[in-house]
């Protein structure tokens, strides 16, 4: 990992004590973003995707939260920096969309007063100045007339303007580091591709850093340059989109690439799903994460239910945390996993 | 495909109009067109598929398919009979011939029964008479659904998601229905379990010889599942073709701006620039567009469209649309078109 990247997380774990036990959320996980760059992270349910981002964010100072390790953002250690100081960051340098933009947006509030609200309290203007300029980011994302649009209140959005306020609430302060985390999991497909479209489009303008979360292997594709798989709180894949999508090596990628049909492929007679159910983050399986589920785990000697794999370089760039031998997975791929999902 | 020339359903002009009330005096001042005016087929063994965004009518059709919603208009005919204002009395051996699964695996299940009162029921029903033989049947149908049959006395909350889905599944399977209205029976799953529950699904219907209606919005999941779709706007079909069809040659402006939009796991299609963008939402079915319902969002649309409604129309074989101007379209059928004004 380069020392200077803008985005620097290191060895992250995330921790809660609950009644039942420790909850392993997210378990050693280390990734580096620059500007301008995009990261996505894939992974099912509860594999701790959304406790990652929050906890970037600095949002897991809970009692039953135990947050270790390293997260270098342009330089400063936003684990062991001060709360308040985290707090200043965030609206300011980073910010967060959410899934549910309802959900954080006030509903007594007008849109415009939220805006204008977020943007004064990292720049000392004049409350016209902001309301200029909260008029000037809805015009930006989208928001058809939004001189009178402004003084709408959250409900009476759709929900396709609601995102787009979110956005154009996040990047009212010109974040440098922008996580979205869902952000188009609620709304209709063709309003997602508005979404999308715009997301990409505000990028480039800005040229922060974007993290995108998702389940949706579709939309982690659009918006991505790596990928980072995420299973049981621990990144057991990591490479480019090309990577990831041609060349995957790690048999659970393999597993999400067999569950999802795909309309730019033939239709195959079955799909080919990951088998059994998610694991429980107390009682992880023992040794690889995903040996109880893994077609494979016979074929590394017994090391897949003992040893933890590492997550090593497969190739410049390309991290895979199998206990499998390159050649093995190499193998495994091309003669058969790839041919099952081209027919696809 | 099995299908004979006689529909196992039969969907003819049904409409249902709910009512907007304002007021201490509930007084009406409007009415949502939930879904105004459809009419298709079903054949037995077959699986349909009805996609569409978000309240565009689909949930609202599978209720009043199965009678769980008074129409406000039109019929629907199940093997032959019109069971649109039949009386609960007789409906009720209809309503085991006709069952729905529904999206959400959590509040579909009693969480205070077992698995085994839940799936057991149908079978108390039906006049099962031993608890030993309800026991017996319970297991073979979990073993069907894929579940470990000694879950018999575990409660709903003890599985994950997937599992809860399967128990729903499994509980309509008692029943022995001939139709199986799904209404988005995947889309609250994980993708990896969204395939699992995707196989059982397609698995069951060559064992047990059922006849689906599968209703989501996923278009991805409908082309795999269905053998043919239908494509709702507001209200209304707007196209309803072979799977094959429709997802090769799309004709409804809509359709194509659907699929267009489906985000495609593969970096390569990024640059791709022959996509077709919608601009805006889908308007409220409060005061849907006249004419064309489509026609605020159609880069198509002409002054015809928002006079003149267009008719769905069988364009080519087995491939109905409703539009003026139909992309993909044999040549005789655009001509029509173009010269109907
Ligand atoms: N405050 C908390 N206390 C205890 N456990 C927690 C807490 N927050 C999250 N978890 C657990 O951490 C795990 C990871 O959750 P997370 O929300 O990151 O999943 P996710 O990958 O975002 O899933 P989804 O795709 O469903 O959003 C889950 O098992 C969750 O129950
Ligand atoms: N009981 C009701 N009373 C009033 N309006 C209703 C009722 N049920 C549904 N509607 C309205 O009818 C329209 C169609 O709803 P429906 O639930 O059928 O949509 P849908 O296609 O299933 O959408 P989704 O994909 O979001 O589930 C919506 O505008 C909805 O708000
Ligand atoms: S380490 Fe073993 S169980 Fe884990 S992915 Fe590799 S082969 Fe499968
Ligand atoms: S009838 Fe007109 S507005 Fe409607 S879909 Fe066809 S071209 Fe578009
Ligand atoms: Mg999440
Ligand atoms: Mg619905």
């Amino acid at each position: 990992m380069n020392e200077s990247a803008f985005l620097d997380v290191k060895d992250l774990k995330i921790h809660f004590s609950t009644d039942d036990g420790v909850v392993k959320s997210v378990d050693g996980l280390s990734f580096s973003l620059e500007r301008g760059k995009t990261l996505g992270i894939v992974g099912e349910s509860g594999s701790g995707k959304s406790v990652t981002s929050l906890g970037i964010l600095g949002l897991h100072r809970g009692k039953n939260a135990h947050v270790s390790g390293e997260i270098w953002l342009d330089g400063e250690d936003l684990v062991t920096a001060s709360q308040e100081h985290v707090r200043r960051l965030r609206g300011r340098k980073m910010a967060m969309i959410f899934q549910d933009p309802l959900s954080s947006m006030h509903p007594f509030y007008t849109v415009g007063d939220q805006i204008i609200e977020a943007y004064r309290i990292h720049h000392k203007v004049s409350k016209s100045v902001a309301r200029k300029h909260a008029i000037d980011m809805l015009g930006r994302v989208g928001i058809p007339e939004p001189k009178s649009r402004v003084d709408s209140y959250p409900h009476e959005f759709s929900g396709g303007m609601r995102q787009r306020a979110m956005i154009a609430m996040a990047l009212s302060c010109d974040p440098e580091l922008l996580i979205a985390d869902e952000p188009t999991t609620a709304l209709d497909v063709t309003v997602q591709a508005q979404i999308l479209d715009l997301m990409r489009d505000l990028q480039r303008e800005f040229n922060s850093a974007l993290i995108i979360i998702t389940h949706d292997l579709g939309v982690v594709a659009e918006l991505s340059d790596d990928i980072l798989v995420m299973y049981a709180g621990k990144c057991i894949e990591y490479g480019s989109a090309e990577d990831i999508f041609y060349r995957p090596e790690h048999p659970y990628t393999w597993g999400l690439l067999g569950s999802m049909p795909r309309l730019d492929r033939e239709p195959t007679e079955r799909l080919l799903p990951v088998k059994g159910t998610p694991p429980s983050l107390i009682n992880v399986p023992s040794g690889c994460a995903f040996h109880p589920r893994c077609p494979y785990s016979d074929l590394t000697d017994g090391q897949s239910k003992a040893e933890v794999p590492a997550l090593a370089p497969t190739d410049p760039g390309h991290l895979v945390r199998c206990h499998l031998s390159r050649t093995q997975r190499r193998t495994l791929w091309e003669n058969e996993v790839k041919p099952v999902l081209e027919t696809q | 495909m099995t299908t004979t020339n006689e529909p196992l359903l039969s969907v003819q002009g049904l409409e249902k109009h709910f009512p907007v009330t304002k007021g201490l005096f509930k007084r009406q001042v409007g009415a949502v067109k939930a879904v105004d005016g459809i009419s298709f087929d079903v054949f037995k063994g077959e699986t349909l598929g009805l996609v569409g965004e978000s309240g565009c009518g689909k949930s609202t059709t599978g209720r009043l398919v199965t009678r769980l919603l008074e129409p406000t208009a039109g019929k629907v005919v199940f093997e032959g009979r019109d069971i649109t204002h039949m009386r609960q009395g007789k409906l009720r051996p209809l309503r085991r011939d006709m069952q729905m699964i529904f999206q959400d695996p959590f509040s579909s299940l009693n969480p205070r029964h077992t698995v085994g009162t839940i799936v057991g029921a149908p079978y108390r029903i039906q006049g099962v008479q031993t608890e030993n033989g309800i026991k017996r049947a319970v297991q073979d149908i979990l073993e069907l659904v894929g579940l470990n049959p000694e879950h018999y006395n575990r409660y709903p909350h003890e599985f994950s998601g997937g599992q809860r889905q399967r128990i729903g599944i499994a509980r309509t399977l008692a029943l022995k229905p001939k139709l199986i209205i799904a209404d988005e029976p995947v889309s609250a799953l994980d993708v990896s379990i969204q395939a699992q529950v995707v196989n059982l699904l397609e698995d069951l219907q060559n064992e047990l010889d059922l006849t689906y209606v599968v209703i989501a919005h996923d278009l991805s999941v409908v082309r795999h599942i269905s053998d043919r779709v239908a494509v709702m706007y507001l209200g209304k079909i707007v196209e309803i073709a072979d799977r094959k069809s429709l997802y090769r040659v799309p004709m409804h402006p809509y359709t194509n701006a659907l699929l267009s939009a489906v985000p495609i796991p593969d970096p390569k299609a990024r640059a791709k620039s022959d996509r077709i963008r919608l601009t805006g939402d889908v308007p409220s079915p409060l005061n849907p567009p006249p004419a064309c319902r489509f026609h605020t969002r159609c880069w198509k649309a002409q002054d015809i469209c928002k006079t003149v409604e267009p008719p769905l129309e069988e364009l080519a074989s087995g491939h109905q649309v409703a539009c003026h101007f139909p992309e993909n379209a044999p040549e005789a059928a655009t001509k029509t078109a173009a010269t109907t004004p």
